[in-house]
């Protein structure tokens, strides 16, 4: 049973607010990572602030100019299923399905998978790790074999999210709201890489919340897809994840966003897997120079170094399928 | 823990809400429609009054926040046909339906699932009236040791609810979440199968 911790259930974003002030307290959407972090001692809120009865972070909205708003307490399962998600934003609907399994998806929101912890075992166990606080990120010399290929550093720790890289690749944008007010971050803007901070994965401030996740329109000619590799059939965090989203102009793609999970310790933007695809047409000889530029510069440790061929390789397939169309 | 009622509507144990207030009413009311109101709480370790709804009946009681829909079944309602596994929505022994939707009770606080519409095992699998999945187990012989079969039947039952007549991958996608540590897994799929087929018969 998880420790004792007080609760309360707000029927406001302004009362949320209020109630988050207080910095003991932590904001439960789904719970299905919280509750993990809880009983492995990784977050010891004092008070979980429930988000299910606040009407700000629900919904699910097609705008009139094609946008979608999504309210951060969305099922993964809504998304998923969602028509217009799945016809427009493929690479959305495709990385909110391939989360965890379906009752995990029936559970777990959008906003949650966003700010989900890392789930490095020496994080997750009984190690005083540098994400903690402490000197040493033990993945380093230790066991590595899910960790990092590229942007580690300080800790090789690798992001989990399916969504993050879709929603990065596809140009969303979020919106926070806290105690100073409200505020929007690209999504590419809301990770922290090591490098910067250690002990964080997010922009987020004490007492920030994800209100609402905004997906630009697809343009005309717009494709988007999302792709994973996992240890087991069924469900797995991703070892690798691709998200790649294409506009093309006649057979040449004008603009490309290929963004990686699993790999790095944020969703990692290969902008030259991006400039190998742009300006060209989508044949055999730019999809394997993207899948090569994918894994420029990576780095991989004593146990993963497979992750390398890995990303080549789903790179490789997901830009065929949209090649596909 | 087990927790016991003493009759009175309220625990033993005390019952803190920031604001002074009667033991109704003590939370935001659920759902998008909710109303504002004034946001109260329950202290650490005090026990709150919920209404559950299990298979079609209301139940009245205290809990915990931190207490599991898995902890308040089994060891509260006596509801033991729901069943522990890894307690980390890994195993899939635990689902139960949250307004028709797959869940794992392990990882749901039952404070949270107040005034939604659960049904577990013992809704669907009763002996003398056993649903068209749950029969579709017994003639498709889709258990061995049968520990994992309570959460198996419940995703089945989540599964044709939202998809009556879905494809073998469908159904090997749609029942991804349920381990069987006795790799009954063809003929857990048969069963979907055959539950699927008799849906289609006209069988309830
Ligand atoms: C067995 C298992 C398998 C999993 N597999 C995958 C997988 O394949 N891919 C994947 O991406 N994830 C996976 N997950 C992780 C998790 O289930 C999902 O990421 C899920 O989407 C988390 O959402 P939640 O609503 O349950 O988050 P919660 O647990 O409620 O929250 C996660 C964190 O975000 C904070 N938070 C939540 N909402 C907000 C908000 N609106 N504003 C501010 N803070 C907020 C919480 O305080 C908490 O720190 C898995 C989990 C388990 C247990
Ligand atoms: S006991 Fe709930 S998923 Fe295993
Ligand atoms: S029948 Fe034994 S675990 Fe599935």
């Amino acid at each position: 049973m998880l420790p004792a911790f007080a609760y309360a259930r707000p029927g406001s974003l302004r009362e949320a607010l209020d109630l988050l002030k207080d910095a003991a307290s932590a904001p439960l959407a789904g719970g299905t990572d919280l509750q993990g972090c809880m009983e492995d001692g990784v977050a010891r809120p004092a008070r979980l602030v429930s988000l299910a009865a606040v009407p700000e972070l629900r919904g699910l909205e097609v705008r009139p100019d094609g946008s979608l708003r999504i309210g951060a307490a969305t099922p993964l399962a809504e998304l998923a299923a969602h028509p217009a998600v799945r016809q427009r934003h493929a690479a959305l609907a495709r990385a909110a399905a391939s989360v965890g399994s379906p009752q995990l998806r029936n559970q777990g929101t959008l906003g949650g998978n966003l700010l989900q912890r890392p789930r490095c075992w020496y994080f997750r166990g009984d190690f005083p790790c540098a994400r903690k606080g402490g000197g040493t990120c033990y993945a380093q010399d230790g066991r590595n074999a899910r960790h990092a290929i590229l942007g580690g550093g300080r800790c090789v720790m690798v992001h989990p999210s399916d969504t993050a890289p879709a929603l990065v690749a596809l140009d969303a944008v979020v919106q926070l709201a806290g105690p100073r007010g409200a505020r929007r971050v690209p999504a590419g803007e809301l990770f922290v890489g090591p490098e910067r901070d250690v002990r964080r994965e997010t922009v987020l401030a004490p007492g920030e919340l994800l209100v609402e996740v905004l997906v630009p329109a697809a343009p005309p000619g717009a494709r988007s897809g999302y792709d994973k590799a996992r240890a087991r059939g069924s469900f797995d965090f991703a070892l690798v994840g691709a998200a790649v989203a294409l506009v093309l102009r006649g057979r040449s793609v004008e603009r490309a966003r290929v963004v990686l999970g699993g790999v790095a310790p944020l969703p990692w933007r290969s902008r030259p897997a991006e400039q190998a695809l742009e300006g060209r047409a989508l044949d055999e000889g730019s999809l394997a120079a993207a899948a090569e530029a994918a894994v420029a510069g990576a780095d991989p440790l004593a146990e993963n170094g497979y992750k390398v061929a890995m990303t080549r390789g789903i790179v490789q397939r997901l830009l065929a399928s949209l090649a596909a169309g | 823990m087990a927790h016991q009622d003493d009759g009175s509507g309220f625990s033993r144990r005390t019952f803190i809400g920031s604001i002074g207030v009667g033991a109704a009413g003590l939370l935001a009311p659920l759902g998008a429609g909710a109303a504002a109101q004034a946001a109260r709480e329950v202290a650490a370790g005090a026990t709150v009054a919920v209404t559950l709804q299990i298979n079609g009946q209301a139940h009245r009681l205290e809990v915990e926040p931190r207490w599991s829909l898995l902890h308040v079944l089994r060891e509260v309602l006596g509801l033991t046909g729901t069943k522990p596994g890894c307690e980390r929505g890994e195993c899939g022994a635990c689902t139960v339906l949250i307004d028709g939707a797959t869940r794992n009770a392990c990882l749901t606080l039952a404070v949270e699932v107040e005034g939604r519409e659960i049904r577990t095992i013992e809704g669907v699998a009763r002996p003398d009236q056993p649903s068209a999945v749950a029969q579709a187990f017994v003639d498709e012989d889709a258990f061995q040791c049968g520990y994992c079969t309570p959460g198996q039947v419940m995703a089945a039952e989540g599964l044709l609810a939202r998809s009556p007549h879905p494809s073998p991958e469908e159904i090997r996608a749609g029942m991804s979440g349920n381990l069987c540590r006795c790799g009954a897994y063809p003929h857990i799929l048969k069963a979907v199968e055959r539950a699927s087929a008799s849906r289609r018969g006209g069988r309830p």
